[in-house]
């Protein structure tokens, strides 16, 4: 059981690192980009009841850094808070039948 | 040859067809929501998984796991945390609204050891309705504001309603409505979900790992957890509601709690509630 949480916890941090990976210095154009998406992804999310308190966390300190004309760092953060997104998305959709795995029969 | 041809295509797409039903119908089976034999199931799966558990401890939730904690707890059920609380709910329970009605005029047989009927499926409605639901709306009928359903004043009032209902065995039905059976298997569907950015779904903790620790807590197990709600916990100081528990549930796994009383809440304690059926009211329960 131990093993398939590791797994499980090591699927979704790799999804959030290849987004990371992807990460560019960023002017405030690729901030607003990059914050426009986050929200969208944490938008579907929520339409599958399953936001994250860290996608929440990460798009305020994206916010927070592009108010203090850190868009580099708000970039990061804004990429960061999609990938988290998008890993919460994959998650409420994949659950959609894997919950069945986990009944008491 | 044609014609032979068709009747090839034909019976190869008749054979198809049947072949494809014939495999559909047994998960089709076995998909088929029956509340009574997963209440046994789960009931056989927690007993052979603690073999030196009375049945009816399991309401006492990590007390019925260890040794040491259950010794610590029955001292401490001399002077219990939640009696507090469950005086200024008994009062509030008898003041009357500014109308001059009290609880006890929404509730059947005036309110006093009705708590494992709770919660229920409202044929009317449509939807399941539990004992923090039905106090705020009595709330309201009466001309008074709601209550928060994670604060002192609901834990007060239904600390007090479990308390007239100690010993009594959850009875949760589930009537004969698809709606009724719809929301029991969304219910168990919440349950076993897996979500937040821990990866967590309720099953992860309660089924999959009671008696372990997570850090300095031993994890409940899922059965019987709801008969001891609300209860007062050492880590919040203080009371709280089923609501407050799935609330706080969800932040701790990292995952954007629900409204309390969202259908998915409601649901999940329906689901909780009814395989938990045969086992006593032990609310309010004390817990670290």
């Amino acid at each position: 059981m131990r093993n398939m949480m590791q797994k499980s916890a090591l699927v979704l941090v790799l999804l959030a690192a290849g987004a990371m990976s992807a990460l560019a210095a960023g002017s405030e154009e690729d901030f607003k980009a990059a914050y426009a998406a986050a929200e969208a992804a944490n938008k579907e999310a929520g339409k599958l009841r399953n936001q994250w308190t860290t996608t929440a966390n990460t798009l305020a300190a994206a916010k927070k850094a592009a108010d203090a004309g850190d868009f580099d760092k708000a970039t990061a953060s804004a990429r960061e808070a999609e990938a988290l997104a998008k890993a919460s998305v994959f998650q409420a959709t994949s659950e959609k039948t894997r919950w069945k795995d986990m009944e008491i029969r | 040859m044609k014609l032979r041809s068709t009747i090839y295509l034909a019976s190869a797409a008749v054979a198809f067809a049947a072949l494809t039903f014939a495999t559909a119908l047994p998960s089709g089976a076995a998909d088929k929501v029956d509340p009574a034999a997963d209440a046994k199931a789960f009931r056989k799966f927690f007993t052979d998984k603690f073999p030196k558990v009375k049945f009816e401890d399991f309401v006492n939730g990590p007390y019925s796991m260890n040794e040491d904690l259950y010794r610590q707890w029955q001292e401490k059920e001399q002077f219990p945390p939640y009696e507090f609380a469950l005086e200024a709910g008994k009062e509030m329970f008898a003041t009357p609204f500014k109308n001059g009605k009290t609880y006890a005029d929404c509730f059947p047989n005036g309110g006093i050891g009705i708590r494992q009927n709770y919660p229920y499926f409202d044929e009317k409605e449509g939807k399941v309705i539990t004992l923090e639901l039905a106090l705020n709306r009595c709330r309201e009928a009466n001309g008074e504001p709601p209550y928060s359903y994670v604060r002192d004043e609901m834990a007060a009032l239904t600390a007090y309603m479990a308390f007239t209902s100690r010993g009594k065995l959850m009875d949760i039905k589930i009537p004969d409505d698809p709606r009724a059976l719809e929301a029991y298997e969304k219910g168990k569907e919440y349950f076993y979900t897996r979500r937040g950015q821990l990866n967590f779904s309720c099953a992860t903790c309660h089924v999959q790992s009671p008696g372990e620790r997570i850090r300095a807590e031993i994890l409940a197990p899922a059965i019987g957890i709801v008969n001891a709600m609300p209860i007062y916990r050492s880590e919040w100081s203080g009371m709280g509601t089923t609501s407050r528990r799935f609330t706080t549930c969800n932040s701790q796994i990292r995952a954007v709690p629900l409204s309390p009383q969202d259908d998915e809440y409601r649901n999940v304690e329906y689901y909780l509630s009814y395989v938990s059926n045969g086992l006593p009211i032990s609310g309010p329960g004390a817990r670290p």
